[in-house]
């Protein structure tokens, strides 16, 4: 590029670099970070108590109270909520948090209250979060924010304090990775089994320093409810972020919504919000293709992320694997999960069924779920558990008659929260237990000591809660013709 | 928090990979509300191992870990760093580290500095043939050493200008605080706002 041209226009950006730049406060220089801004703090009990607690030592204020909000979620009972919490040590958080944010001026929807729930479904519900702004929060599934073209990352809780301090975070800036998904997925493929099938292409650490963006037909035909699904799981791929470019659907989403902007604001925030696209000629420090229409329901056999496979497939053999960290790994996984290489996905039974999470706890992920299971019975001795992802969509779910639906099939219908997702509240798997989860994470014990997760799709958790096996929508026929 | 210039102490082994934030302290831990005594939390399950490094008489003054490629991957929660600390590790030395436990790292006072895996491999087998052996971290020369074995890790400037300051973030941001105010100032009408509760 000659200079002249480069003076003539600006250079042309990513989406992630276009907001990015809206939000820098100071450009480091010498090595040093960048100043950003931070527009959304979202706060939950877990991460904030020692933020709270620096800032009372150091006797600072909230800088900006208006911009930060806080919900009760990882901790939170999702049976008799109306008593007080059994545990001590999940109590003594809630109580913190409710201290903290009276003393401090924030925000707060405590347990009970309608618009409690998962941090990361609250946020959205209320149309606080939105294209082009930057959100954090002390939770690494904060990328699930980017769906809606914000720039969205999980912080450690230094960060929550220094944000809570000055509004702002110091951050180098990140790399940039598309991720273009073309093409129409099938019936029953949904965008848990995108976002497994990328992260088993690029590895739990094939993200790390990248700002992930999710493009081509397959996103674009994608609901607000299932782009969450997909940049939730931006970390599990190792990225800090993962967006997807606002466009009709997410303004449809947004409008109307209680924090959504109105009149004279709202149309100067769609005419810059149409601006927020990867331009034309902006180059991405990494690209990776998929191709949507030769997916299938993708499920998880080890103990990260990265470790699925097709549901059509058999569970790896780690003698086949090059790379000696891969195969041990998968070598540790198996012991780990009690699973014998070259066994059929298919075959694996389960104890339990677990339906939540902020990966797939929305409207659309219950609707999709109840679609499957209406009419039926669960299979016999399996747990199935359905924890919806706040309060208002519990509500929004039982005016469908979703409740019923899920107590007629023999599942459980539950309070809103995190759940069995981390288990740090008493919904946790027992030792030597296995569970279809649709959930994040498939770690060591992340869902109960001894516990052994397997992460899919709600399509696939309906499908095995009926058969008892991880299974798609077309074994169920199968099961009843045989 | 205190200047970081040179620390000597106990070499750890860790030599596996993927060391995720919940194996280096379990989701349990995470429901305590205070800043610090998260050394019993440290490696929790590992622990009711006897065999496992930690519970070996010779690794007694922990000082710095040799781990294996991407170490402290997933959840975000800082109490890593704090159990890490609280056991009195001052330096962990490995191939790659995950993206938020390092940064969490720096701001607590933890170096985390890279290696290669040939390097680290090194580093595991002279502590093998000598457990107990102290190993030194230099972090004006950027160098990392345990008997005979030396390597030189990588850190950004940025983190080790403030290691060996021993600056705290908040107070650094504050110098700022004229520019934070004119920003604001511009910000437009539409973005969020989370009060008064409309």
């Amino acid at each position: 590029m000659s200079t002249t041209e480069s003076a003539a226009a600006p250079a042309p950006k990513t989406l992630a670099e276009k907001v990015w730049a809206a939000h820098l406060v100071k450009q480091g220089e010498n090595g040093e970070p960048d100043l950003i801004y931070i527009d959304l703090h979202l706060v939950h009990e877990v991460t904030s108590p020692q933020a709270f607690d620096g800032l009372r030592m150091a006797g600072r204020p909230v800088r900006r109270p208006d911009l930060t909000i806080a919900t009760e979620d990882h901790n939170t009972p999702t049976l008799e909520i109306d008593k007080p919490i059994a545990d001590v040590t999940s109590r003594t958080q809630i109580e913190a948090l409710r201290k903290n944010c009276a003393e401090f001026g924030i925000r707060l929807h405590p347990l009970g209250d309608v618009e409690q729930g998962i941090v990361h479904v609250v946020g959205p519900q209320l149309g606080l979060t939105m294209p082009g702004i930057t959100v954090v929060c002390g939770d690494s599934h904060t990328s699930t924010h980017g769906a809606f073209g914000a720039m969205a990352f999980g912080i450690g809780t230094s960060e929550v304090e220094h944000v809570l301090a000055t509004q702002t975070l110091p951050l180098k800036p990140f790399k940039t990775m598309a991720i273009t998904v073309e093409g129409e997925l099938r019936p029953g493929v949904t965008a848990k089994d995108i976002i497994l099938a990328v992260i088993a292409k690029i590895g739990t650490n094939g993200g790390q320093g990248y700002v992930l963006e999710y493009r081509g037909s397959a996103i674009r035909s994608l609901s607000m409810d299932g782009r969450m699904t997909i940049c939730n799981m931006s970390i599990e791929a190792g990225a800090r972020a993962g967006m997807v470019a606002p466009d009709e659907t997410t303004y449809a989403y947004l409008k109307g919504r209680p924090h959504a902007p109105q009149g004279e604001d709202w149309d100067a925030a769609v005419a810059y919000w149409e601006t927020l696209k990867t331009d034309d000629d902006a180059v991405f420090d990494a690209e990776v293709f998929l191709d949507a229409n030769e997916l299938e329901p993708f499920v998880t056999w080890g103990t990260n992320p990265g470790q699925g496979v097709s549901l059509n497939d058999s569970v790896p053999d780690p003698a086949t694997m090059t790379d000696p960290n891969e195969k041990a790994a998968a070598e540790r996984a198996l012991e780990y999960m009690d699973l014998q290489p070259g066994t059929r996905m298919k075959d694996i039974a389960v104890d339990a069924v677990f339906m939540g999470s902020c990966t797939n706890s929305r409207l659309d992920d219950l609707r999709t779920f109840a679609s499957i299971i209406k009419g039926r019975k669960k299979a016999d001795g399996v747990r199935v558990m359905v924890v919806p992802g706040s309060a208002r969509v519990r509500l929004e779910a039982e005016a469908e008659g979703i409740d019923k639906i899920v107590e007629e099939f023999g599942g459980e219908w539950r309070f809103a929260g995190c759940s069995m997702c981390l288990g740090m509240n008493p919904d946790q798997l027992a030792p030597g237990e296995r569970c279809a989860s649709t959930s994040n994470r498939n770690f060591e014990g992340r869902q109960g000591k001894g516990g052994r997760t397997h992460l899919v799709s709600p399509v696939v958790a309906a499908a095995t809660a009926i058969t008892g096996r991880l299974s798609s929508p077309s074994d169920i026929d199968a099961m009843v013709e045989a | 928090m205190e200047k970081f210039e040179t620390v000597t102490g106990t070499a750890i082994p860790l030599p596996r990979s993927a060391v995720d934030t919940d194996q280096i302290i379990p989701a349990v831990f995470l429901k305590r509300i205070t800043k610090t005594g998260y050394d019993d939390a440290l490696f929790h399950e590992w622990r009711k191992d006897e065999e496992f490094v930690l519970n070996q008489p010779w690794a007694q003054g922990a000082t710095v870990l040799f781990a294996g490629p991407d170490f402290g991957t997933g959840s975000s929660r800082e109490h890593a760093v704090w159990a890490l600390r609280d056991y009195g590790f001052k330096a962990v030395i490995a191939p790659r580290f995950g993206d938020i436990f390092r940064g969490n790292s720096g701001k607590q006072g933890l170096l985390t500095g890279t290696v290669s895996e040939a390097e680290i491999e090194a580093f595991w087998a002279a502590i093998e043939a000598n457990p107990g052996i102290p190993a030194t971290v230099d972090l004006v020369a950027r160098t990392v050493t345990v008997g005979e074995v030396q390597a030189t890790f990588d850190i950004d400037d940025y983190t080790r200008w403030r290691l060996l300051e021993g600056l705290d973030d908040i107070g650094l941001t504050l110098r700022d605080e004229a520019r934070i105010t004119e920003f604001e100032a511009g910000r437009e009408a539409w973005r969020p706002r989370t009060l008064p509760v409309r």
